[in-house]
């Protein structure tokens, strides 16, 4: 199979992030990702994966990419973003999640709706969860989680003053195993290298982090691999069968 | 102040066996983003966190802190608590929250920076 440049931005919210814009329905977030010329994004809501499915109806026929995601805030407050197959029956991971997610109410004056949509941007329910809330789960047992449920792991925005795992947890610890750590579009992959790195054999990517529309694809990262998918991205991440991160 | 001293008078639990506990006591920090702490304790300060992943062995280390205190009742992971062993950093917890904690440290004479 021939290898093609595979523009990815995988770090996008939705309406239903308690910080993401209502603005942010699935068509919105299709129009945006293919307006920005990329060929794969991810839903990567906090704590939930529960309008990733809208996404990915709503980019069908349309030759975007999508894959559901999660960005899981673990017990020390870092934020870890895990990448899923499209398909994949996410259910009983997501229940592992909402069973260690705090009980108490989301309806808080400060926190936005947590909207829940299908793939015609209609809303069909609002989470009643603490989406914002941290899980009982350490880094360790999120990137375990993760994996366990064939997704892949990354650190997210290391270069953050809040909610990374540089920022908690002050260097990234050894054999976690992640799977890439991701640089905001605040700075370059070099100057995080500089920074916080040099993050020993681990690849670097960067994301948007999108909370609203025009933000899609702000970052991204390019990878040379033969289709956009997530076992591709898991190939070009690991550097395996001549895949490879191209750009960032 | 020695950190047993401590550990009497504010009835800490102590979790590590062979880490020091001899070892004065130069002050005190209070802080769970371990990237401030990294950026800010002190050499010899009493270190009082709810952070108790592995990493906060290997800042102690770093910042040669005399300890650390786990507040509200949290307990070190096990990996943590093998590494505190190992790099002989003693860790201690107390069922107090942190506010409380560092109130009676320093009415006790452990100060900031």
């Amino acid at each position: 199979m021939g290898l093609r440049r595979v523009r990815a931005d995988l770090h996008i919210h939705t309406c239903l992030s308690p910080c993401g814009e209502l603005t942010m329905s699935p068509r919105a977030v299709v129009e945006a990702a293919r307006a920005a010329g990329l060929d794969i994004v991810a839903v990567t809501d906090h704590n939930t994966t529960e309008n990733a499915a809208a996404v990915i109806e709503a980019a069908a026929g349309t030759g975007l990419a999508v894959l559901p995601g999660i960005e899981i805030t673990t017990a020390e407050e870092a934020h870890i973003l895990g990448l899923f197959a499209t398909g994949a029956d996410l259910a009983p991971f997501q229940a592992e999640v909402f069973r260690s997610l705090p009980d108490i109410p989301a309806k808080m004056k400060y926190v936005d709706d947590q909207v829940l949509v299908d793939a015609a941007d209609y809303v069909t329910g609002f989470s009643p969860r603490c989406l914002f809330g941290a899980t009982l789960f350490s880094v360790q047992e999120t990137v375990g989680l993760i994996h366990r449920h064939g997704g892949l792991a990354v650190a997210c925005h290391i270069d953050r003053e809040a909610f990374s795992i540089v920022s908690q947890l002050g260097f990234i610890p050894p054999d976690l195993g992640l799977d890439a750590v991701e640089v905001s579009p605040r700075m370059t992959a070099d100057e995080a290298r500089a920074a916080f790195g040099p993050f020993g054999s681990l690849p670097v990517v960067r994301f948007s982090d999108a909370h609203k529309p025009e933000e899609i694809g702000s970052a991204a990262t390019v990878f040379l691999a033969a289709s956009p998918s997530l076992e591709e991205i898991r190939k070009a991440l690991a550097g395996a069968d001549g895949r490879r991160v191209l750009a960032t | 102040m020695t950190l047993s001293d401590l550990a009497n008078r504010l009835e800490l639990r102590v979790h590590t066996t062979g880490a020091p506990l001899d070892r004065p006591v130069g002050g005190g920090y209070a802080s769970d983003l371990l990237s401030d702490v990294i950026g800010h304790a002190r050499k010899d300060e009493l270190w009082v966190t709810m952070q108790v992943h592995p990493n906060i062995v290997a800042v102690a280390v770093l910042k040669e802190l005399a300890g650390i205190v786990l507040v509200g009742g949290r307990l070190p992971a096990e990996e943590t608590l093998a590494k505190a062993e190992q790099e002989k950093i003693p860790i201690l917890g107390t069922p107090l929250g942190t506010f409380e904690l560092a109130g009676r440290l320093y009415a006790l004479g452990i100060k900031g920076s």
